[in-house]
């Protein structure tokens, strides 16, 4: 990256704080009033009653209208697509609407997946169109709602740059033949530390509970960032069997190290504010996020994939089954998998880059990047990193209830 | 009633007044129709969306449903389980709310004392400062928390004094501690406690204050005796103010806090909707919530309230 590119980012970060703040100053009224709230819980409520939990609900995609209304809604995680701040536009997005003629409406919605799906779960249940074309939610997240027969399916004949997908994406386990998601970055769970206070470093989460450390903890508050990570500690095949022993064993690590003061923070996104202000000085984080503090406050901070495995995992298209504008999101779609795209895009948000050949045109972006194993990984980097298991809904409910009551929210 | 009285008196009395009457209760008409949109304000924004929250916290999840997935029922178990799983939490967030608001208190009576009888005279000097007091809304309320996170981090110079002081061991900290939540909540609310009593003070006759000195009342027994009784609806509604936000605060807990000993409801509530996607459940934690602050409020007012508010 270069320098105007990083000072681009931190004007970026800025703004997006701001946005942020904006957000969760609405969220505070509703909580405290539970007015707003009450609006969302009628819709969430009378949503989806329909049917419970078999696959395919009977509902029919919308009626695609891109032939004649060349619109498009996108809605994707903050930082996640190249900015120029000074012209206040995303370049790629813009050669897009200009090559395509499609007007696209970028939004940077989603902060977890969990909250996004609070807000969609009820139109997408009642087949409605959310007010998005395309959203960009993570492979788990993507499962349950490709389960749950909310996506549409995808015409691979309008996308033919697909044949640049990389190998070991083309059959995940929730989309076999990805016919109806398709990646737009993956990116690592792993471990990070301040390299001036902490120079011996982490080799593994058990690291974490130096006594050098104490309170100096940050661990991530979404459960299956953390408690897989936990678990491949203690040396648990997360791909394969486990089940509420593993679990537990995992989770009392956690508790113990909570209530010792060990860790003194679970936190979302915003662990990163905690690494720039010296209260956090290691932690599980996202592999992303430590290269883009690196640019911008220096490079004070080293990100590792634990001895014992880290986690890989990717976001994803998918056409939500209400959006009127699926072939408009298709030729997008088409258009990030050109490598010379996907490698301006990989150059601005350091995430793993999941196109074939944009190592090639990273050449003319940024030379220094070709070889960063965190964009463009050897097959000997990606062994470091694995996925946790599918969870089934009830369990799924019942670990993360267990979790929230450790974390105490 | 009195038109009817009125009706009944002599023919000439009433026909004279029928106009006038019928002309007055017009008016008082006028008058309804005016509150008709606030009522129906209230109706559709707050008693309809309260019984919606009502409704939907005795919903319940059918065995296998997908996540989100709730369907009308009368799960009052809801309740239970979700009191005992975060009573604590309620508690403590009654706790920080309360210390916040005595705190606020005693920062802000002196303040707004300060700007309303001392400064009176002085006009100039006067405004400044009343603008100051309103500054901090002039910013938001995010970047201001966000501040206090860098003024109260491991790094940072009050973190580093109280440790040079020993009042804080070295391993210690402030953010992420039940400290910092309070200190946020203090400090956020604290013009919502200063403003009512400095409307109030601003009130005051001086003149009962030198005929109490004429008395020979000392200073104290004239702030106990005459000041302080004279601005308790100010206090009183400065209270209020403070307290009700403070208990369902979640952005102090969650940036200055964010640890297990500092968690507030409003997080719980948030994370119950928003992370476990528990709509029943965050349904119910809101109507305890809601609920218990009446509680609260009405006892309060009972014991304390003023003649003008009751």
């Amino acid at each position: 990256m270069t320098r105007k590119q990083a000072v681009a980012n931190q004007h970026r970060q800025l703004s997006l704080a701001l946005t942020e703040a904006r957000l969760s100053r609405r969220g505070v009224l509703s909580g405290a009033a539970g007015l707003a709230l009450a609006g969302l819980l009628a819709s969430c409520g009378t949503g989806g009653t329909g049917d419970t939990g078999s696959t395919g609900s009977g509902l029919s995609p919308a009626e695609d209208i891109s032939a004649t209304d060349k619109r498009l809604g996108w809605a994707n995680w903050t930082l996640y697509l190249d900015y120029d701040d000074q012209a206040k536009n995303y370049p790629t997005l813009e050669k897009f609407m200009e090559r395509s003629g499609i007007d696209v409406r970028y939004a940077e919605d989603i902060d977890s997946n969990d909250s996004y799906y609070g807000k969609i779960q009820g139109q997408l249940s009642a087949g409605q169109d959310i007010g998005q074309d395309l959203v960009t939610l993570t492979d788990w997240m993507s499962e349950r709602l490709i389960r749950r027969g909310y996506v549409q399916e995808l015409d691979h004949a309008n996308i033919p740059n697909i044949t640049n997908l990389l190998p070991e994406l083309k059959d995940v386990r929730f989309d076999p033949g990805r016919r109806h998601s398709l990646t737009w970055q993956s990116g690592y769970t792993g471990l990070a530390w301040n390299k001036k206070a902490f120079p011996k470093g982490l080799r593994n989460v058990e690291d974490l509970w130096d006594p050098q450390l104490k309170g100096r903890i940050t661990v991530l508050d979404e459960m299956r960032d953390t408690m897989p990570m936990l678990m491949l500690d203690q040396g648990v095949d997360i791909a394969g069997d486990w089940g509420q022993d593993e679990y537990a064993a995992a989770l009392e690590v956690l508790e113990r190290n909570i209530s010792n003061g060990q860790i003194r923070q679970v936190k979302g996104n915003s662990y990163k504010q905690d690494f720039v202000t010296g209260d956090a000085l290691a932690g599980i984080v996202y592999s992303g996020d430590i290269t883009q503090l690196n640019f911008e406050e220096g490079d004070q901070w080293e990100f590792t994939l634990p001895e014992r495995r880290g986690l890989i995992w990717s976001d994803n298209f998918l056409v939500p089954i209400g959006a009127r504008h699926k072939a408009n999101a298709e030729e997008l779609m088409n258009f990030y998998y050109d490598p010379e795209v996907a490698a301006e895009v990989a150059a601005y948000v350091n995430y793993l880059c999941p196109v074939v050949g944009a190592q090639e045109a990273m050449e003319k972006i940024d030379p220094e990047l070709v070889d960063d194993p965190l964009i463009f990984p050897d097959a000997e980097f990606l062994e470091k990193a694995t996925t946790e298991r599918e969870l089934s809904v009830d369990e799924e409910t019942d670990l993360q209830n267990q979790f929230q009551a450790v974390i105490g929210v | 009633m009195s038109s009817r009285v009125l009706g009944r008196r002599g023919k000439k009395l009433d026909l004279r007044s029928a106009e006038e009457l019928r002309a007055e209760r017009r008016k008082g008409r006028t008058g309804q129709y005016l509150v008709l949109p606030g009522m129906i304000g209230l109706a559709l924004f707050f008693a309809l969306p309260v019984l919606v929250l009502l409704a939907m916290s005795l919903y319940t999840k059918p065995p296998g449903a997908e996540i989100g997935e709730f369907v009308p029922a009368l799960q009052f178990s809801n309740y239970a389980v979700m009191l005992e799983a975060y009573w604590p939490v309620l508690l403590r967030s009654f706790w920080f709310a309360l210390i916040a608001t005595v705190l606020a208190l005693l920062i802000g009576y002196p303040m707004a004392y300060l700007v309303a009888v001392r400064l009176r005279q002085h006009g100039l000097l006067k405004g400044i400062l009343l603008v100051l007091l309103i500054a901090p809304f002039f910013s938001s309320f995010i970047l201001r928390t966000q501040a206090w996170k860098q003024i109260l981090s491991d790094e940072g110079f009050i973190a580093q004094t109280l440790k040079a002081v020993s009042l804080l061991p070295a391993d210690g900290h402030l953010t992420a501690t039940p400290i910092a939540v309070v200190a946020g909540l203090t400090y956020n609310f604290l013009p919502f406690m200063v403003l009512p009593i400095y409307a109030n003070l601003d009130r005051l006759d001086t003149r009962l204050l030198e005929a109490s000195g004429d008395l020979y009342a000392n200073p104290v027994t004239t702030f106990t005796k005459v000041t302080l009784p004279l601005s308790a609806s100010g206090v009183f509604a400065g209270t209020l103010l403070t307290f009700i936000p403070a208990a369902g605060d979640y952005i102090n807990a969650s940036l200055l806090g964010n640890n297990r000993n500092t968690t507030m409801i409003g997080q719980v509530i948030d994370s119950r909707f928003f992370r476990v996607i528990d709509y029943p459940g965050a349904a119910a934690l809101s109507f305890v919530l809601m609920v218990s602050i009446l509680i609260l409020v009405i006892i309060y007012i009972r014991r304390f309230g003023t003649r003008e508010l009751m």
